[in-house]
């Protein structure tokens, strides 16, 4: 039974994945609607990122003192002058693990 | 012009920092699924079924929480359904595959990839074998993906949860979209969204994650219009 559950999970993802590309014209699309999907990555990766820093495992919110905070902040002004992605990575996820483990 | 192999590596190469987050994820993804008690077979296949991250994780944890498969299915799907809007970005560059062509580079379509190779995309227009770079992009998530979340499966209980390997996914989106934090009108679509993410949470079936992303589309419409 949850075999038959993942596969009806994936051919639905699938078909989200492909129906855009595959199956629906471009054309249909009016020039006013193509304009905006350019905003497509900011108005998408906020909502993993939002809930990723502000929301615990256990689906509350975090004190506004939380380590993921500063994690976060730390990242966002490395990444921006760095422009180097690994280093925006890293330097989060360390001074996150610099404050949990060592403060 | 860039021949075939050049725009692949350049793909490769786009989404390989990614890696930083995308192997812990993996390996926390799979160390969840053997936690909660299923089995290793049942878990990997997954990766290759869905392939996609956060989706695979709520699946599990909602079967092992007692929900229907009905449930577990509606969730998967929209949470996934952020795709249609990725897949309405691509279709411009890949307007000339053939349908067949269409049908399997869609399959590779994940979060990082498509940010990636869009950004590539917009660019370089005027490239004829623009989706070499989606091949590579794609291409190599699938391959991290899988050996990752193995990893995770044989690892299990070893991988500390103390850690907490899952804030590396923010950080590699904070690395996308950074350098936007510079225009304006990108920062209120942003903030838009992350504020609707965090209001609509507990909306049912996790479909925050395509509710708040519909708002912010709305409001840069409206932005669009401001700025005529």
């Amino acid at each position: 039974m949850t075999w038959f559950t993942i596969i009806i999970a994936g051919i639905i993802t699938y078909f989200m994945r492909m129906t855009m590309v595959a199956l629906v014209d471009r054309n249909l699309l009016g020039e006013r609607v193509i304009a905006v999907l350019a905003y497509v990555p900011s108005a998408v990766f906020p909502a993993i990122i939002f809930p990723g820093i502000f929301i615990n495992d256990y689906g509350t919110f975090i004190e506004m003192n939380d380590p993921k905070i500063f994690g976060a902040i730390v990242a966002i002004l490395v990444g921006y002058f760095s422009r180097n992605v690994i280093a925006t990575i890293i330097s989060g996820l360390f001074s996150y693990w610099i404050i949990i483990f060592l403060l | 012009m860039l021949s075939k192999k050049q725009i692949f590596n350049k793909g490769i190469l786009a989404v390989a920092p990614h890696m930083f987050s995308v192997i812990p994820f993996g390996i926390v993804c799979g160390a969840i699924g053997i936690e909660l008690g299923f089995s290793p077979v049942l878990v990997y296949a997954m990766s290759i079924i869905i392939f996609g991250g956060a989706s695979q994780i709520v699946f599990l944890q909602l079967l092992s929480g007692g929900a229907s498969a009905l449930i577990a299915v509606t969730s998967v799907g929209v949470i996934n359904s952020r795709h249609l809007l990725y897949g309405a970005v691509l279709s411009e560059y890949l307007e000339k595959l053939s349908f067949v062509k269409k049908l399997l580079i869609s399959y590779l379509v994940v979060d990082q990839g498509f940010a990636e190779s869009n950004k590539f995309f917009q660019k370089n227009r005027n490239e004829t074998h623009l989706h070499y770079h989606l091949l590579g992009s794609g291409g190599t998530l699938w391959v991290c993906w899988q050996i990752s979340t193995l990893a995770g499966i044989i690892l299990g209980s070893f991988v500390p949860e103390e850690l907490g390997l899952k804030f590396a996914v923010p950080l590699t989106f904070i690395a996308i979209v950074v350098q936007d934090i510079k225009k304006l009108d990108h920062v209120i679509v942003m903030i838009t969204c992350g504020l609707s993410s965090l209001l609509f949470f507990d909306a049912p079936f996790k479909s925050y994650i395509i509710i708040s992303p519909i708002i912010a589309l709305f409001v840069a419409a409206l932005v669009l219009r401001l700025k005529k």
